[in-house]
């Protein structure tokens, strides 16, 4: 491994390319920490995203108007707002109305941080695209089908679970696939409030190193991979759902 | 009051059904004796699949009373489920579920609704795959059969809840002609082992061949019955004549 990173030192000595990140400990540490920050970030929003889909979803068949009325009004709110404008709203608004907490230095320190705030906004940013696109799916499931399950004696609970839920999810897999995508690509806005993210260490990175140039091209192709690996089990995904010659 | 097989297996009294402001049915009363194949003929519209879907609920009547076994089917305080386990019905469109295979699509109502086990369910399953002749596509899905393939696991799907009546709604008319054969012998099969069958029907041959009692509706209301050999050489009324001769 050694030779590897001698030899990003080499690059940077003799044709001027300088990609810190491989040769010099702290800023691969500061550049795997932003990677992994990330990682998480887009984990808990994927997970918390497809929750609110889920439920919102689920809400807008209910019998109660109210319940709908609300999760119309949600829908409404954060897919025509900008996510940065949401981001801010919640880190800025929310976050500074809560109490501060003397931290262990003695020091005044918010209850949430910006992780915290980043994870919530964005989940609900994806979360309101979610609803929709699981309401398309359901709707997608043929009322026949259903009536047969009726007729054969399936509760409600269980139409839902073992044939409706199942559809409308294979029906929605392409639209969620890319609401995902977007999502991942969307955590790099939590730059704006602090979170400490790739795109934020690259940052930091190049204002020491003065490498905007190469940490610009790593950046974009980190996305690259990551973005890559997340549509590639998606489309395991999608395989191992299959319907065989379902609509042929 | 207990119901007593030498009493109707189906007793339909002076129903009454609208959809809107359109009467699809207009007080029809219909007997079926346990054991009974009883076809419904009639021009479209005519009400005959509602007719058929109020028998197991899946139509609600306005008016009248439906009985299966002696038990009211439109009784708030029956027990709908129950009814439905007593009751299969096999659709025009097939109405399998795509996401299962032909073998788990005969499988699912037994584990599910009946909760018996997995290894007793199976092997009747498999029994059942043999009996509408489509041992060895087991592992096939929906989508990757014929239609009057399609249609047989439908069959064999309703009776693996072991039914004691078997509703019947235009089975054929989205099949080839080829493969209308098929369908109709596996349903000759079932009424010659007994089972109460009620078909809706445009195949007047099969209704001929099979039928204990045909009947004949138009606009709402039953304008004629009686058993096949009568009632499709020596109709009495002008409207069953004119339709027989459209159709014969």
């Amino acid at each position: 491994m050694e030779t590897v990173w001698e030899w990003f030192r080499w690059l940077d000595k003799t044709h001027g390319i300088d990609l810190s990140v491989f040769y010099d400990t702290g800023d691969r540490h500061r550049f795997l920490m932003g990677f992994l920050t990330t990682i998480l970030l887009s984990l808990t929003c994927l997970m918390s995203s497809l929750a609110i889909g889920f439920i919102g979803a689920w809400a807008q068949q209910s019998q109660w108007r109210w319940a709908r009325l609300a999760v119309g009004a949600f829908i409404q709110f954060f897919r025509n707002t900008p996510p940065l404008v949401q981001l801010y709203f919640f880190y800025f608004a929310i976050g500074g109305m809560l109490p501060k907490f003397a931290d262990a230095s003695g020091m005044a320190s918010p209850l949430f941080g910006s992780f915290f705030w980043a994870a919530v906004s964005l989940s609900l940013f994806g979360g309101a695209f979610n609803i929709e696109i699981f309401r398309a799916g359901i709707e997608a499931v043929p009322r026949a089908t259903i009536e047969a399950a009726e007729s054969l004696g399936f509760s409600k609970g269980q139409i839902f679970r073992l044939v409706a839920f199942p559809l409308a999810l294979r029906f929605s897999l392409r639209a969620l696939n890319n609401n995902m995508v977007n999502l991942v690509k969307t955590t790099s806005l939590a730059y704006a409030i602090g979170v400490p993210e790739l795109l934020y260490v690259s940052a930091q990175i190049w204002s020491d190193q003065l490498n905007t140039r190469e940490m610009m091209t790593l950046l974009l192709f980190s996305y690259v991979g990551l973005v890559g690996a997340m549509v590639w089990g998606m489309h395991r995904l999608e395989r191992a759902l299959r319907m065989p010659g379902y609509g042929q | 009051m207990t119901w007593t097989a030498d009493q109707p297996i189906v007793k339909i009294f002076d129903v009454h059904k609208s959809f809107g402001k359109t009467e699809v049915l207009k007080g029809v009363s219909m007997d079926v004796a346990a054991g009974e194949v009883v076809c419904i003929i009639g021009p479209s519209g005519s009400g005959k699949s509602t007719l058929l879907r109020c028998i197991n609920a899946l139509a609600v009547i306005d008016q009248g009373s439906v009985q299966v076994e002696g038990q009211e089917v439109h009784d708030p305080d029956l027990d709908q489920l129950a009814l439905r386990r007593k009751v299969g019905m096999v659709f025009q469109q097939y109405n399998l579920f795509p996401h299962k295979t032909a073998l788990q699509n005969v499988m699912m109502a037994p584990l599910h609704v009946l909760g018996e086990k997995r290894g007793d369910v199976e092997a009747r399953a498999r029994e059942l795959m043999r009996k509408v002749r489509l041992a060895g596509k087991e592992n096939h899905y929906p989508g990757e059969l014929s239609g009057g393939q399609q249609q047989r696991v439908a069959i064999a799907r309703s009776l693996a809840m072991r039914p004691d009546i078997m509703l019947f709604d235009e089975v054929t008319a989205a099949l080839d002609p080829e493969t209308v054969k098929e369908v109709l012998v596996t349903i000759r099969d079932l009424a010659l082992e007994g089972m109460t069958c009620i078909l809706v029907t445009h195949e007047m041959g099969f209704a001929r061949e099979v039928a204990d009692h045909v009947y004949f509706t138009d606009h709402g209301v039953i304008v004629e019955h009686g058993p096949p050999e009568i009632l499709f050489s020596q109709p009495q009324d002008p409207r069953t004549k004119e339709f027989l001769s459209h159709v014969l």
